[in-house]
């Protein structure tokens, strides 16, 4: 038997921090790839601390729905999910290439395949691009188009700015936008001026953030002047200094991510069966998207529109 | 013979095919396969040796056995899981395990388990409450389904409650107390009514209860086997980093305080097990709720943390003036908000200490224009002479 644990941060004081960790524990779930799957937070239950104890199986793969390699991912989780043998080192990353490391978790006498988070994992790429063509409600949207990823920046010294360029970097690679940045909240280039950094009319900003929460529905559509106060919600897209700004929110919303958690176990050796592809049609089933339709012209309209924050 | 009886009767013979002792003992049936023949015994009949083209029909004479067997063995499953221990205590059945501790006082055997299962078992799971029945009860086939709602809609029609199957859905309704305000802690006695899970399978029902209180039937197991592991107060104190490594700078009297804040029952369903450290008991009683607290939880970390960052604080003297009906206002106050009063007192209750008016005269009395209290602070000028 094998499990899986997403493992997230949760809020006392929100409950919507932990809505994309049940949504997309669900898709996996109806997967069925996984005869067991949990989530675990820090900040709600069942915590870290109790979490491996309430499987049956005896295979645990552990994915943070973090960022970025840092405090978290490197101190908190393993600590808290009593893997005693755990050291950063073990991971060998640079900052944004942790795979996983395998462990026993002694206290329950469990196998755990402790993951790198979805944050780092190529395939978070698809889902910043995928946010992208999301809020644009355009499959193709890129010519004509400047991208902006968005991250928290140097706060606690983690490695949240090396992810935010990594993403940013690979998309460039692409060549689907004509200009892509990676932005920060805390340290430059900052997002608040983001028209500064850019010559494209249109711009598409994602923050690299797991859920909505007061940095990607208050801080940053302020900061960026989308709106004056976000309880007023703002449009997308919105004209801000001669550009159309289209703020995409949290892109740890989008529905893909599932796909990412289940990219990490399937790299520390989870079975998934045909998971990865029950998850990508149902998620096109649910934005009414088919990228291979799309590419070939025929016209879906995508249909999840990104919210406006109102 | 019943069909479920002849399934079962099947499903025992090969149970006993793949058996080294070719000998099966559960819940009271006990059946041993001797050659061609067959040794049957159950409490209610002394053992006798049947031939193999005689079983089914002796077996039929013990169906409630049989079928008992098969639903355990075969459809639950998972031997020593927390999860089976669990479904078993639902319906009042013996739990075996390895260490002491009887979670069931006087637990059914199979006869009078199947009479009660006809009519529903109900157990209480905080404020949760379970019923197991059979599926069928005209001809039970040992197959079990559960109900589970809020102990407060006992007597409520189902037609008047929100009716689901879906497991999941019990997350959403945990999440918000009857006025809309979010539980962090699960385990709050704040769990809202109005709702009910009907015919859910073994595993769906503790998934259910999983999502409703988390980890905690794992617990209640370990507790049961005797191998429960408490993370005393200090050990998780000194475990944190970041913004919680000063929580081992919290006084330990101000522990007990933390403990009868946070953890007495009117507040949270878990029993608390944590003490200070190991041989330092706290001073509130850990309370009567059926599953353990085996540390501090998240929730009274992050108060705990604030509570460390104010007790840094030396104590002074202060003065101000008050007449003897104002002191005791204040009590009233303070009382009204910690037991989370207030929205009861009636507008025009002014007998009230904490009433709106009454609050809001002191205020206009006492406090200055800055919305101060009109306090002269003694010590800190005389200690400093
Ligand atoms: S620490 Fe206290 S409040 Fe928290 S779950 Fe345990 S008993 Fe309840």
């Amino acid at each position: 038997m094998q499990a899986l644990v997403v493992a997230a941060h949760g809020s006392h004081l929100n409950p919507d921090a932990s809505d994309p960790t049940y949504a997309h524990a669900d898709a996996v779930r109806e997967t069925g790839a996984f005869d067991e799957v949990r989530e675990a937070f820090w900040k709600e239950e069942p915590h870290f601390r109790e979490v491996i104890r309430t499987l049956e199986s005896d295979e645990v793969f552990v994915v943070p729905l973090f960022i970025s390699e840092g405090y978290f991912t490197e101190q908190v989780i393993p600590r808290e999910l009593r893997l005693d043998e755990w050291h950063p080192a073990k991971w060998d990353s640079d900052g944004t290439s942790a795979s996983q490391v395998t462990l026993e978790a002694t206290d329950v006498d469990k196998t755990v395949h402790y993951c790198g988070p979805v944050g780092t994992h190529d395939a978070m790429t698809d889902v910043i691009v995928q946010r992208a063509e999301t809020v644009t409600e355009d499959p193709d949207v890129g010519e004509g188009f400047g991208l902006a990823v968005v991250g928290h920046g140097t706060e606690r010294n983690e490695n949240s700015a090396k992810a935010v360029e990594y993403h940013a970097e690979r998309i460039r690679e692409r060549d689907r936008f004509d200009e892509v940045k990676a932005l920060f909240m805390d340290e430059e280039p900052e997002v608040d001026d983001v028209t500064d950094y850019f010559e494209s009319d249109d711009i598409v900003v994602v923050p690299l953030f797991i859920a909505d929460g007061y940095h990607t529905q208050e801080d940053i559509p302020e900061d960026m002047g989308l709106t004056e106060d976000y309880r007023l919600g703002w449009d997308v897209p919105a004209d801000v200094d001669g550009h159309r700004i289209w703020y995409a929110g949290a892109v740890g919303t989008e529905g893909l991510m599932a796909d990412v958690i289940l990219e990490r176990a399937a790299d520390a050796g989870a079975d998934l069966g045909d998971a990865l592809e029950i998850v990508r049609a149902n998620e096109r089933a649910a934005t009414g998207t088919d990228s291979s339709e799309l590419e070939s012209g025929t016209d879906t309209g995508a249909g999840a529109g990104a919210g406006a924050g109102d | 013979m019943a069909d479920a009886t002849t399934d079962a009767v099947d499903a025992l013979s090969a149970a006993l095919e793949d058996r080294a002792d070719a000998t099966i003992e559960f819940d009271g049936l006990s059946l041993e396969r001797d050659g061609d023949e067959y040794v049957l015994e159950t409490p209610e009949i002394d053992p006798r040796r049947v031939d193999a083209d005689d079983l089914p029909t002796a077996l039929d004479a013990v169906a409630a056995y049989a079928t008992n067997w098969r639903y355990w063995q075969e459809s639950v499953g998972g031997e020593g899981t927390y999860r089976r221990a669990f479904l078993r205590w639902c319906e009042r059945a013996p739990i075996a395990q390895d260490g002491a501790g009887a979670p069931t006082e006087d637990p059914l055997a199979v006869p009078e388990r199947y009479a009660a299962l006809r009519d529903g078992v109900d157990r209480e799971w905080g404020q949760l409450s379970i019923t197991a029945r059979f599926v069928d009860v005209a001809e039970p086939d040992g197959e079990r389904v559960y109900d589970l709602w809020h102990v407060d809609d006992a007597g409520t029609d189902l037609a008047e409650l929100e009716v689901s199957d879906d497991p999941r859905e019990a997350r959403e309704i945990a999440t918000y107390d009857e006025d809309g305000r979010y539980r962090p802690l699960k385990t709050a006695p704040t769990l809202p009514s109005g709702w009910a899970f009907t015919g859910l399978s073994g595993d769906e029902l503790v998934e259910a209860v999983e999502f409703f209180y988390p980890a905690t039937v794992a617990n209640w197991h370990r507790e049961l086997r005797g191998n429960l592991d408490v993370d005393h107060w200090r050990e998780t104190a000194e475990r944190q980093t970041g913004i919680y490594d000063i929580l081992d700078e919290l006084p330990r009297e101000a522990v007990d305080w933390v403990a009868e804040a946070c953890c007495v029952d009117s507040q949270c369903l878990r029993r608390r097990e944590w003490e200070y450290e190991a041989g330092d008991d706290l001073e509130p009683p850990g309370g009567d709720g059926p599953f353990p607290c085996r540390e501090p939880c998240s929730l009274v970390i992050a108060a705990a943390r604030q509570w460390t960052v104010l007790e840094s604080e030396d104590e002074r003297t202060y003065e101000l003036e008050l007449t003897p009906s104002e002191r005791n206002q204040l009590e009233e106050l303070i009382e009204a908000v910690a037991d989370g009063r207030t929205d009861e007192i009636r507008e025009a209750d002014v007998n009230d200490g904490a009433n709106r008016y009454r609050a809001r005269y002191l205020r206009a009395k006492r406090f200055d224009d800055d919305g101060a209290l009109e306090i002269r602070e003694r010590s800190a000028s005389a200690d400093s002479e």
